[in-house]
């Protein structure tokens, strides 16, 4: 299904790097025309596809330390990475597709009727529901995108990795007479607009790109997990939930050993076998 | 007023006193409707669910009443497949309470979605991998089929009986009724375990997910499984309300022994399976994936092992025994306790398989999530049970549901 | 639903899946019919034969 031309779109974001300033989350929200609320206190139903979480160590002063995770979809490739997410398996309606050409999991608002079973299967909570309809202030729906199709009440949207600049880079690519994109011609809004240049983008089948050189994807199933696909070589990277199987295409980094543990859930004891694991020789 | 329409040597109250009756279950129905019309009109913005909550009171409510209408697939499996010919007192009432059950369902999950004009999107552009495919499917035909067995009790209304085709239609489909009692113990085998298998093909969710058999995961044999056990057991209680609303016997002991008693042997089938299921998840499955047992049921301020206490052991265990031994299932009193402490444990189960999946924390930095059900929701959920109880109502009094009631009355008339 | 519809695949999936389904629809709509049918004949000769 994958041929070796296939892309694979994916994303490493450095937690030392980000400062929680929330320019992704905002870059994001005007780039996707995503709509909200007078009252935006209830985070629990507002639309964020980009969502930046706090960290801590659970530790007191003056041993707290505190970090920022950015959270967009993780387009996860699903158990084995054979493109059966979480969400995309269990769309009733077809409404939400994996592409087998870039590794995007899509949303087809036109095609979704509302059954939220998408939402329930993410452990991200990266699926968002339009409870109300989009509405903005007046004036500002002239500064929608016309590259994104604003949704309608009562369907699920989320993170597209900004599939819309991957088309525009494809249209210049088309023009430029080349199968080729460069690495720069296609890069999602969260991060050009991180003013830390903590989100690197690009493609993780491309050994030339800076995602795949820093992830270092190990294509093998991870020995002691065979529905782990594409575990980091590099030490210093993780993945959200990686034990669940989801595959995502989003990675994380950081130097600091409780960020990465806090990455996933380990009974007691467990982390210090298995970090050890992470991103050993063996996998080399 | 109506005697015309009533069953031949039937009693029923006046048509009055019926119609007030009617009357104060119809002003529930209609605070029902209108918060239905409101979420249609106005959006799923009327509800307390949110993002956490993308499957709530609603869902539950769904594979709750699809559980509980078990009992009709069930007992027309023993009746039409197996043979068991007494229960033949009993089919049509549990028939009913199967339509009630499965519109219902149908009805909610019409408000549920939140574009209800694409609710055809499931069947046109159906995924066939998503067990929710599999239930809109099975559901629908199985709702069907309910129809079709409905329709000859509704031809033998007096009036209708008289005229020769339904006579004859109805006199058919009896003939009949065991390939159709069959083509629903199949669907009814796909869709209930199918609702078992929304949770449990969740690889996402650590609280749901299950190993299983082929693409099937263990809870889709295990909700079809606990159909069958506990939607007798509310079918029979379903019965006796009847029978203390009306005053009247109207299906004779043995026959309700007889399906306590198949009820009874199908819980105690059914909770060792489940326990076996439980301590599985939680010694391999769930540590597998690096959570302890303990994560699901403490640091929030509902979901405690009272939960999985009550479910199994007080609403599992107990009405099993109680149902299995002879001389418990034919005490009046301790036997009405086990159908009711039955489908609160299936209810429960439903519950715990929707709500608690979802309220569950899986990222490590995130927290519990709890919710409380908003007005419109709670309405639109008691909207079905007013439907139900008028549909027995008109079906009670108009229809030969009953065939023993005529004998029972009778003999209790003699006797005074 | 139907081999016409964009998405639809060839694979044992839908063949297991649908062929499940078109099969109940044919059994219930042929058990129906058959019912119906047979209740129109029933009806018209028993109509007849009170006439004789």
């Amino acid at each position: 299904m994958q041929d070796k031309k296939a892309h694979k779109f994916g994303m490493v974001i450095d937690l030392d790097k980000c400062t929680g300033c929330g320019s992704c989350t905002v870059s994001c929200m005007a780039e996707n025309n995503i709509p909200f609320k007078e009252d935006e206190s209830d985070k629990k139903d507002s639309i964020t596809w980009m969502r930046v979480y706090k960290l801590t160590n659970g530790k007191s002063f003056p041993d707290t330390q505190t970090a920022y995770l950015p959270r967009p979809c993780q387009h996860c490739g699903g158990k084995g990475d054979h493109g059966h997410s979480p969400c995309v398996s269990v769309c009733p309606a077809t409404a939400t597709d994996y592409g087998y050409d870039t590794g995007i999991v899509s949303q087809i608002y036109t095609r979704c009727f509302g059954c939220r079973y998408c939402m329930v299967s993410c452990p991200y909570h990266a699926r968002y529901f339009n409870w109300w309809d989009p509405v903005w202030p007046e004036g500002m729906e002239k500064y929608l995108s016309p590259n994104v199709s604003p949704r309608m009440r009562g369907v699920v949207e989320k993170c597209s990795f900004c599939y819309h600049r991957y088309q525009l880079a494809r249209e210049q690519a088309y023009y430029n007479e080349t199968d080729e994109i460069p690495e720069d011609a296609y890069q999602t809004a969260c991060t050009t607009a991180c003013p830390a240049g903590a989100i690197i983008f690009g493609d993780l089948n491309n050994p030339s790109h800076r995602v795949h050189q820093i992830v270092k994807p190990d294509p093998h199933p991870d020995p002691l997990n065979h529905d782990v696909v594409g575990k980091s070589r590099n030490p210093k990277v993780f993945r959200l939930l990686e034990r669940l199987g989801t595959n995502p295409k989003v990675y994380y980094m950081s130097e600091k050993e409780w960020i990465r543990k806090v990455g996933d859930s380990y009974l007691d004891g467990e982390w210090d076998k298995m970090k050890n694991h992470h991103g050993s020789a063996s996998h080399d | 007023m109506d005697a015309a329409l009533i069953p031949e040597g039937a009693k029923r109250c006046s048509f009055p006193k019926f119609m007030l009756g009617i009357a104060i279950v119809g002003a529930v129905l209609l605070w029902g409707v209108y918060a239905m019309l409101l979420c249609w009109f106005k959006g799923l913005n009327q509800t307390n669910m949110n993002d956490y909550y993308g499957f709530a009171l609603w869902i539950w409510a769904d594979l709750a009443v699809i559980a509980v209408g078990g009992g009709a697939f069930f007992t027309g499996l023993l009746k039409y497949i197996l043979k068991i010919d007494e229960l033949k007192n009993i089919i049509n009432f549990a028939v009913i309470i199967g339509f009630i059950c499965y519109s219902s369902a149908l009805l909610i999950l019409a408000i549920d979605i939140g574009q209800p004009l694409r609710g055809w999107f499931i069947f046109w552009h159906a995924n066939v991998h998503s067990m929710l495919t599999e239930v809109a499917f099975c559901l629908s035909l199985y709702f069907a089929v309910l129809t079709i067995e409905f329709i000859p009790n509704i031809l033998e209304n007096r009036q209708l009986n008289k005229v020769p085709f339904f006579h004859h239609l109805a006199h058919n489909m009896h003939g009949t009724m065991a390939i159709f009692a069959a083509t629903g113990a199949f669907l009814s085998f796909f869709h209930q375990g199918s609702l078992g298998g929304v949770a449990g093909v969740l690889y996402g969710r650590p609280f749901a997910v299950r190993e299983g058999l082929l693409i099937w995961p263990w809870t889709f044999f295990l909700f079809t499984w606990s159909a069958a056990a506990f939607g007798p057991c509310f079918t029979l209680l379903v019965t006796r309300i009847t029978e203390a609303v009306t005053g009247k016997k109207l299906v004779k002991d043995n026959v309700v022994h007889l399906l306590a008693k198949i009820s009874g042997w199908m819980i105690c089938t059914y909770i060792i399976a489940k326990i076996i299921d439980t301590i599985y998840w939680a010694t391999v499955t769930a540590p597998g994936l690096g959570f302890e047992m303990s994560h699901f049921y403490t640091n929030n301020s509902f979901y405690g092992y009272w939960i999985l206490v009550t479910e199994v052991i007080i609403c599992g265990v107990i009405p099993g025994i109680l149902l299995i031994n002879k001389t418990t299932r034919e005490n009046h009193s301790l036997r009405l306790l086990a159908i009711i402490l039955g489908v609160i444990g299936v209810c429960l189960n439903r519950w715990v398989m929707v709500l608690q999946v979802v309220a569950v924390p899986v990222m490590p930095f995130d927290t519990w999530a709890l919710y409380i059900p908003s007005w419109q929701e709670v309405a639109t959920t008691i909207l079905p049970v007013a439907y139900g109880i008028i549909l027995i109502a008109v079906t009670y009094r108009y229809l030969p549901v009953f065939p023993q009631e005529r004998e029972l009355n009778q003999s209790k008339a003699q006797e005074s | 639903m139907f081999p016409f519809n964009f998405e639809w695949v060839w694979d044992i999936g839908h063949y297991l899946f649908f062929g499940g389904f078109w099969y109940a629809i044919g059994i219930l709509g042929a058990g129906m019919t058959y019912c119906i049918a047979k209740a129109a004949y029933d009806t018209v000769k028993g109509s007849q034969d009170n006439h004789h």
